[in-house]
């Protein structure tokens, strides 16, 4: 048995610093089977027509986060987005938006792995335990009111679909908010009044307009924009909260 | 050439990497770590491990019965000093990763839940529904963010060790982002680089996976040992080879025949209950399933497709609520990648390579012969696997031996004295040479692609799920033509920034000597035991000349020398391997006899 192939144009935005003043589209001729991904079209592209195309990509099963990508301007994994429902094509490939641009479709994401350094996402317990006291006990109720915050993969899809990241790159973002979410709804966890001062700063949750852009791009459906929106009831309590209390006193 | 003065670099920040940097981070916190990793932490394989991870918990389990049915299941070529070790760890790693935030299923109660997994007598994978590995990783790595002295090196492609007075001290590595190298001065190394099974054709690895850490101290002369078992595991996607996860048997999936039959239950696995039973049918050990897999395959029962020979992973029965519950990843895969919902048809499936049971041989310290090389997780042979790794093993080992190996390397670095930086710096630079000659007036003709296609194919001809003496040499002749053709290896990309066209070569380069590694070392095992199965004379285990580890050595340009060490039997001699109704019965036989040797 053979699959049927047929041919789709993709047209990637090509940037090489150390020979493109300016990001170039080049198309490239690829064939395919119901079956293949854009990754694999990308794939099929450096193994036999370019090798100098540069992408990130490992798992192939939308878990790792390397590959996400602007297809036909939409911010996709491009390993679980599937050529057959892109044909005739031809289709668009460039870097996720709002990041400068490493290489081709390599984005700089520095600016992602110091803000998760700010956000201390781990947990800060509330109270110590020692492991031969075994496990924190943890109700099913209690681990669903975080664990789809602790499924984001780090793909940066939302950050590419958020306008407001577009135009201030120093806002906290989706994807790290969520992640502030994740671990301050942890009942083993007593680190909120350590994550908020970043959350509730300048470059924090009410940076965030509401599109809501993020929440409909995520791949693992973590819903950051439900992340945010909670902070920033949250954040405006504790404002108004500071004036009733006496100085230096934590909520 | 930049340079940083570390204590401790480890290699590879995956689950055994990140897992073995906290350990040095807590033990000592002046000690300078230096985490080096070709992509960011959160991408490395361990994140997508599905199933769970192994710890005894329940009351009517044991350690006794963790330990047991490891050496069984790896055919009794396990360490058994050191799976004792083992299954006597495991569960306080667990709790540890409870501790630092991993979001492990429940029960209603509160505590941690546990699930049936292949091979394991009692209930005792812990699980994040089906996304273990993901959790851990992510836990494991958000968690080593606390530690000041974690210096990492975030997308560094590792090129070569330092190796100076017969120790390792450091490592040299690439910044992909600006192709500028970096020598990294280390009292002890650890490698924590993960398997290799991109070498074979359809598997299930990253993209990641390709050996690096087990060439970069095979060519120091550090021994690898066992590669000649690699696993098969027999639930993957059709063509890709992605992983649909035992778990989907642990929560009670059939696996059937064309006919709709439950085959398994024709090759001693039986008797077909309804619900799951552990240690029988879908719940048998990885090689026994692929191995059914591949007969029912000669005899015609499976359903052909564009990518070969399937049979049907069906969990119609478990309903779409358990399913979207317990295995979200799984349905998620079914239905983006192929169009199925799990809880209406059946999901075609067929075994594909899945793990690397042999590696860096090392001690139960994690040290190498190479003093002051430590190795830990899938890349290092610790002895806890032998012939055939359990599911769930390799996500505890990953945390049991991450902690070991960071726990010894630390201490050894607190007394070593380094060598001159200058001896050093000379060596990195020539490993620079050497790395920079693939892309600098690189004159050569063969396409990576082509022979990474037919490396993967021999691999897969000769060293598949059965193997024979005339193929597997045909491999081992092919392998020692590609590592010739490789000297001619072509790079058309000469940039300096994020060019993975040379880092491609560069693995390339690694993977072919991993794989002839595994060939020769099939090759030579004349015998069948867990994973390697022979058609020709060897169909049978032989424990008398065989109940040995493999050790292949590098030999430069030649095929490596090949030599065999004891197996270190403790208190489990060599017994029957078996499952299902036959297995209960030898063991209510064992349990009536008085035990031999000092009894577990």
């Amino acid at each position: 048995m053979k699959a049927a192939t047929r041919t789709i144009r993709i047209e990637v935005l090509r940037y090489r610093p150390e020979q493109d003043a300016e990001p170039v589209v080049q198309a490239f001729d690829v064939p395919f089977t119901d079956d293949m991904s854009v990754l694999q079209g990308l794939q099929y592209i450096k193994d036999e027509l370019d090798g100098s195309l540069s992408f990130r990509w490992s798992c192939r099963m939308a878990i790792c986060g390397s590959c996400g990508m602007m297809i036909n301007g939409v911010p996709k994994l491009s390993c679980s987005t599937f050529l057959r429902d892109l044909y005739p094509g031809p289709l668009r490939v460039e870097a996720l938006a709002h990041f400068p641009i490493e290489r081709d479709l390599v984005i700089v994401m520095d600016d992602f792995i110091t803000k998760l350094h700010k956000i201390k996402p781990y947990i800060i317990p509330k109270e110590a335990r020692s492991l031969s006291q075994g496990e924190y006990l943890q109700t099913p109720e209690e681990l669903d009111r975080y664990e789809q915050f602790s499924s984001c993969i780090n793909c940066m899809l939302c950050y590419a679909a958020c306008p407001q990241y577009g135009l201030n790159s120093s806002f906290i973002g989706p994807a790290a908010m969520a992640l502030v979410h994740r671990y301050n709804l942890d009942t083993r966890d007593g680190g909120s009044a350590e994550r908020n001062p970043y959350v509730q700063a300048e470059e924090g949750v009410f940076n965030c307009t509401a599109v809501g852009y993020c929440s409909e791009v995520c791949p693992k459906d973590v819903d950051p924009a439900n992340a945010v929106n909670v902070n920033k009831t949250e954040a405006a309590k504790d404002y108004f909260l500071r004036f009733l209390r006496p100085k230096g006193a934590q909520a | 050439m930049e340079s940083f003065k570390a204590d401790v670099a480890i290699i590879g920040a995956g689950g055994a990497g990140l897992r073995a940097a906290i350990a040095v981070a807590q033990k000592d916190p002046r000690l300078k770590i230096a985490l080096i990793s070709k992509v960011y932490p959160m991408r490395s394989h361990t994140v997508a491990a599905e199933g769970g991870a192994a710890g005894v918990v329940q009351s009517h389990d044991s350690l006794d019965h963790h330990f047991h049915d490891t050496v069984a299941g790896g055919d009794w070529l396990c360490e058994q000093d050191v799976v004792d070790y083992f299954v006597a760890h495991c569960t306080e790693e667990m709790v540890q990763l409870e501790h630092w935030g991993c979001p492990w299923s429940r029960k209603p109660d509160g505590h941690v839940n546990v699930r049936a997994f292949g091979g394991m007598k009692i209930e005792r994978t812990w699980f994040a529904a089906d996304k273990s590995g993901f959790h851990m990783l992510h836990t494991l790595f958000q968690t080593s963010l606390q530690f000041p002295s974690i210096k990492r090196f975030d997308e560094h492609f590792c090129v070569d060790l330092l190796v100076e007075d017969g120790r390792a001290q450091g490592a040299v590595a690439i910044n992909i982002a600006s192709g500028e190298f970096v020598m990294i001065e280390a009292k002890s190394v650890v490698i924590a680089t993960g398997g290799a099974g991109r070498v074979f054709r359809e598997n299930t690895n990253g993209g990641i996976v390709t050996g690096d850490g087990m060439a970069l101290a095979y060519r120091h002369g550090v021994p690898l040992r066992d590669m000649e078992f690699v696993q098969y595991h027999p639930t993957c996607m059709p063509g890709t080879g992605l992983l649909f996860t035992e778990a989907c048997r642990g929560e009670g999936g059939f696996l059937v025949n064309k006919d709709g039959y439950r085959y398994l239950q024709d090759y001693g696995l039986g008797p077909a209950e309804p619900t799951p039973r552990n240690k029988a049918m879908e719940l048998g050990p990885r090689d026994r399933l692929s191995q059914a897999f591949w007969y029912e395959q000669q005899k015609g029962r499976t359903i052909e497709g564009i990518h070969g020979s399937t049979v049907h992973l069906d969990l119609r029965h478990l309903g779409h609520k358990k399913l979207r519950e317990r295995l979200p990843q799984i349905c998620e895969l079914a239905e983006e990648f192929m169009g199925i919902d799990p809880a209406d048809k059946p999901i075609p499936v067929r075994p594909a390579v899945h793990y690397t049971m042999g590696g860096i041989l090392v001690d139960g310290n994690c040290a190498s012969p190479m003093p002051g090389l430590y190795a830990a997780g899938e890349c290092s042979s610790v002895g806890i696997h032998g012939a055939n790794r359990l599911g769930s093993n390799s996500l505890s080992e990953i945390c049991v031996f991450g902690k070991v190996a960071g726990d010894n390397a630390a201490d050894f670095a607190r007394t070593a004295k380094p060598a001159p930086s200058a001896t050093l710096m000379k060596q990195a630079e020539a490993a620079q040479a050497r790395a920079l000659a693939l892309v600098r007036g690189n004159k050569g003709t063969e396409r990576i692609s082509v022979l990474r296609r037919e490396m993967a194919e021999t691999m897969e001809r000769g060293c598949g799920i059965y193997r024979m003496g005339d193929t597997m040499q045909q491999t081992c002749d092919h392998l020692e033509q590609l590592r010739e053709r490789y000297k001619r290896v072509k790079v058309d990309d000469t940039s300096s920034v994020f060019n993975t066209e040379w880092l491609l070569a560069i693995e390339l380069g690694y993977q072919l000597q991993v794989a002839q590694a595994m060939a020769v070392s099939a090759l030579n095992r004349k015998e069948s035991r867990g994973a390697h199965q022979r058609l020709d004379d060897y169909k049978v285990r032989d424990d008398v000349n065989y109940l040995k580890h493999t050790l292949a050595v590098s030999a430069g340009d030649a095929p490596p020398v090949i030599s065999y060490g004891e197996v270190k039997i403790t208190h489990l001699p060599p017994g029957v391997r078996a499952y299902g109704a036959a297995g209960e019965a030898a063991d209510a036989a064992s349990k009536s006899k008085p035990a031999g040797g000092s009894a577990p």
